[in-house]
């Protein structure tokens, strides 16, 4: 009979230690804190749960806070792959400094992001005063929520898009131009269908991100209840007033949500590796 | 859930590609795309600075002397000196676990490390809030011992922990991968001792990514907001980092300091892009050269 | 120093890499572990090194100069390891990775380092590569790492040196270079030497004695000579260079190969067993005409001149692919072309019965 071995032996030392430290920290930082939410859900009615996450605001706000983000990772979508496309293709000056522009987003703090863009839509900002006398406004409309969430989903689908088209095999596009395909014919059946797993993460990345999104949104939101109100602000309200109960079950909403892309993320990496190992 | 900041030098040679498609399509497509990171990208970058300095270098100094500024910027750093150590600690010991060693349940705890990813920073402040603020469940033991952890320094390093958790293992992991395990049986071999192993080998053969991984959690602890927001109660020269400073200053219509303060944050950013394009390339030698020891292997 | 594995029996999951082992090294050898992939010889040793531990067993041990060292591990064991693909230390110079052995030292036990300093520029002398001492392994040659992986596992006065396929990642003539001096190294330090390995050609050139290895198990051990010219098994014969095989039967106390019929020295319990004739293709001769010895009637079906000897191939009569090998002068004698039909005689051949070998 054999027993279900756990690891694989192994003449390297400090597996235990090393396991045993980071279990336990995993467990203490991340799984712990975040069973509160459950466990707090779990003491509340569902009678009152489902009050609070149906209330006409909460609705409000996740229609606001996941179609904004849905909107805003199809933009980045296009265009992040338009932004990848360039880099890896085509020659033109500053592209070293246009390729690290590309992660800002990134690496920029989301308040500072937040007051920025506030500044640049706002009616007597830099862009606000151009689309003024179209009566377009971007601040303090759900406009400027978009616009706040393409800016941090940037960088998701260039980074994910990027590799892949580097690493693809030019040979193939030219097997297909000396078959008699058209350039956009070797675009879009031998060259997209390549990249399409990569742009998929990508977009998911970007959903993921700009769902949860709080500090680049609060300032240009404006804040108008029933409005341009996102998700996470309704759980930062709800906290101020020491609603504990209503503050948690908006967030496990969200939280699921979050897992859901997780899963769904990961499921299509795996997919990609799948196939991209028995190429 | 491929990280998007690893290694975004892919700029591979376009001389070929170049010569595929028509010199029109060419520039027109470029034009779009630095028009759109012209207005998404660069133009909030500018105007913070514009912004910063519109009332003059004094009001800017100012603004950045000024105490409660000050004491923003201290608490920030501190948040990021405990913060980052911790992280990089956790990442070196997870990191070593799962890339040297084959045992069960690797893949469950790949996916645990990358789960404040998928977290909303709110939720982040908000499950702490639940466990230690005054209604939470250790609320009324930590009351009777007269300690704060809500609503005071060791709840804004808490968020900070989460939020910055994964960025070092998520470096270390698939290079240590890459990296085998062959070096450290020959060192084995001859004798070296388990800490001998650690710091002559393993150790400097990841350093570079290892300070990508630091630079990335550090720059994420000194720029946190939203789980930060909820947790600090916001009180003026105590509990407020620079976010929040900035939010505080900007709510107060004073838009000259609040982007004077947002300015140094900006600037980090900067230095980080500038460090990470250093350690990309860095980095990019080192998997050159594993690639090419294989190759030779295999030759 | 003598070793010696007991009853070494060593299983991955399902599979199993050694079946019951054992194995006598003398001091001062350069042994070979010659075998096909997957025949355990880089399990057995592994084992030996101390970097695998073998399945328990009662009697299973590795003995080093009759001490049981079953239970040490590897960076006790004083045994100097060169992996296939090198595993020098990248972030090491040359200089660096052949002092690491002797500067992980215990204090206690360590030189200082101008001691250091100068074995390993004695260690440089002897690989030829002292103006390389401050490169790193990714500026170096493939030939040139693997002479650093032997020189760092040299450093530390190993009682014991092991090769896993040392020369296997390497250019054919990167390879006769270093096959040669290797052997002349082991001339001259006389370490006790295993190398593991599966081109035939090296094992016969370099080593004292080979050990053939197949399907966890040892087929035979001998010198070259023996291995090569007096197989003990099937396998080993087939295993080692090129041979022809025919298929028959013992009938009336004679070997029956369709219409070759040999004699053969075997018991009567095997007759009506099948056989199996293993012959060399420098064993058979080429002949226009019946020449009284037993023959087969073949046909030339391609002439490969372009090599040292001379490669017909052939079918025979019976149907079954031939190879002959033969020298220049003899073929150009033989005036034969693709084609033509032929006689091929045996000058020598091994016949294996079913369960029994003569």
């Amino acid at each position: 009979m054999r027993t279900p071995i756990f690891k694989s032996p192994s003449i390297l030392p400090g597996f235990w230690p090393a396991f045993a430290f980071s279990t336990l920290y995993l467990g203490l930082i991340v799984l712990v804190p975040l069973s509160a939410i459950f466990l707090k859900t779990a003491t509340t009615t569902w009678a009152h749960f489902w009050s609070v996450v149906s209330s006409p605001s909460v609705l409000a706000s996740y229609r606001l806070s996941f179609g904004a983000a849905f909107l805003a990772a199809l933009v980045n979508s296009v265009f992040g792959f338009l932004v990848a496309w360039v880099l890896v293709r085509y020659p033109f000056p500053g592209k070293r400094f246009v390729d690290a522009l590309v992660d800002l987003p990134f690496a920029l703090p989301t308040a500072v992001a937040g007051i920025a863009l506030t500044s640049l839509y706002a009616e007597n900002g830099w862009i606000g005063r151009l689309l003024a006398p179209f009566g377009i406004r971007v601040a303090f409309t759900p406009l400027g929520v978009l616009v706040a969430l393409i800016f941090i989903g940037l960088p998701f689908v260039v980074r994910s898009v990027q590799p892949v088209l580097a690493d693809a095999d030019r040979e193939i596009e030219d097997a297909a131009a000396s078959l008699g395909a058209t350039r956009w014919q070797t675009f879009s059946r031998v060259v997209f269908p390549l990249v399409r797993p990569a742009l998929l993460a990508g977009f998911a990345m970007a959903f993921a991100r700009a769902l949860g999104e709080y500090g680049s949104v609060v300032f240009i939101s404006g804040n108008l209840p029933m409005r341009t109100e996102v998700t996470p602000l309704l759980i930062v309200t709800r906290l101020e007033q020491y609603d504990y109960t209503g503050a948690t079950a908006i967030a496990l909403v969200m939280l699921v949500a979050s897992f859901v892309l997780l899963l769904g993320i990961n499921i299509v990496q795996w997919r990609t590796r799948r196939f991209s190992e028995t190429s | 859930m491929a990280h998007p900041a690893i290694l975004g030098n892919q700029l591979s040679e376009p001389a070929r590609d170049s010569r595929r498609d028509p010199a029109a399509l060419r520039w027109s497509l470029t034009l779009a795309a630095l028009a759109f990171l012209a207005l998404f990208v660069a133009l909030p970058l500018l105007v913070v600075f514009s912004q910063a300095l519109q009332k003059g270098l004094a009001v800017y100094w100012a603004a950045i002397r000024e105490p409660d500024a000050l004491a923003a910027i201290r608490l920030t750093l501190l948040a990021a000196a405990i913060a980052v150590p911790l992280n990089l600690v956790f990442g070196l010991a997870a990191a070593w676990a799962i890339a040297k060693f084959q045992f069960r349940g690797k893949n469950v705890l790949i996916t645990l490390i990358d789960l404040p990813f998928a977290v909303s920073p709110v939720i982040a402040g908000l499950i702490f809030v639940l466990m230690f603020g005054a209604q939470g469940w250790l609320g009324p033991w930590l009351g009777r011992r007269d300690l704060q952890i809500i609503f005071a320094v060791p709840g804004i390093v808490l968020a900070t922990v989460f939020v910055t958790f994964p960025f070092v293992a998520r470096e270390l992991i698939p290079l240590m991968q890459a990296q085998g395990t062959e070096e450290e049986q020959a060192a084995l071999v001859l004798g070296a001792g388990a800490w001998q192993l650690f710091r002559r080998i393993t150790l400097p053969n990841v350093k570079w990514s290892l300070l990508y991984g630091a630079i990335l959690c550090t720059a994420r602890a000194m720029g946190e907001f939203g789980a930060v927001s909820v947790v600090s109660g916001h009180i003026r020269g105590q509990t407020n980092t620079m976010p929040l400073h900035v939010e505080i200053l900007y709510n107060e219509y004073n838009f000259a300091a609040a982007f004077a303060v947002a300015s140094l944050l900006a600037l980090l950013a900067l230095v980080t892009l500038a460090v990470k394009r250093i350690l990309e390339w860095r980095i990019g030698q080192d998997r050159r050269d594993i690639a090419a020891l294989a190759e030779a292997g295999e030759a | 120093m003598a070793i010696e594995v007991r009853h070494i029996s060593k299983t991955f999951g399902g599979f199993n890499a050694l079946r019951d082992v054992s194995l006598e090294v003398r001091d001062g050898e350069l042994l070979a572990l010659l075998g096909p992939s997957g025949s355990g010889k880089t399990t057995l040793l592994r084992i030996i090194a101390g970097l695998e531990s073998p399945d328990p067993g009662p009697q299973s041990a590795v003995l080093f100069e009759g001490q049981d060292v079953t239970r040490q591990d590897a960076g006790q064991r004083r045994v100097g390891f060169v992996f296939q693909h090198y595993a020098l230390f990248r972030n090491m110079t040359v200089f660096e990775n052949i002092a690491f052995g002797l500067r992980v030292r215990p204090r206690s036990l360590r030189a200082g380092e101008p001691e250091i300093r100068r074995r390993v520029m004695e260690l440089l002398e002897l690989i030829h590569l002292q103006e390389l001492a401050a490169r790193y392994p990714s500026q170096l040659s493939g030939g040139q790492r693997q002479r650093v992986a032997l020189a760092r596992a040299l450093a530390i006065q190993p009682k014991v040196l092991l090769l896993d396929e040392p020369f296997g990642a390497l250019d054919a003539k990167v390879r006769q270079g270093l096959r040669r001096w290797l052997r002349k190294l082991h001339d001259e330090v006389h370490v006790t030497s295993l190398f593991v390995t599966h081109d035939q050609d090296e094992a016969l050139e370099v080593a004292d004695r080979v050990v053939v290895t197949n399907q966890g198990r040892i087929e035979q051990v001998g010198t070259p000579d023996e291995v090569f010219h007096h197989p003990a098994s099937e396998f080993v014969m087939d295993f080692m260079g090129h041979v022809n095989l025919f298929h028959g039967r013992i009938e009336s106390g004679k070997a029956v190969f369709g219409p070759l019929v040999l004699h053969h020295n075997g018991s009567s319990a095997s007759e009506g067993r099948s056989a199996r004739l293993f012959v060399r293709p420098y064993e058979l001769d080429i002949a226009r005409h019946h020449n009284g010895k037993p023959s087969l009637r073949a046909r030339v079906v391609r002439i490969q001149s372009a090599g040292p000897q001379v490669r017909v191939e052939l079918e025979s009569e019976t149907g079954e692919p031939v190879s002959v090998e033969t020298s220049h002068s003899q073929f150009g004698e033989l005036r034969i072309g693709s084609g033509d039909q032929v006689f091929v005689s045996l000058r020598d051949a091994r016949i294996f019965t079913e369960d029994y070998s003569i």
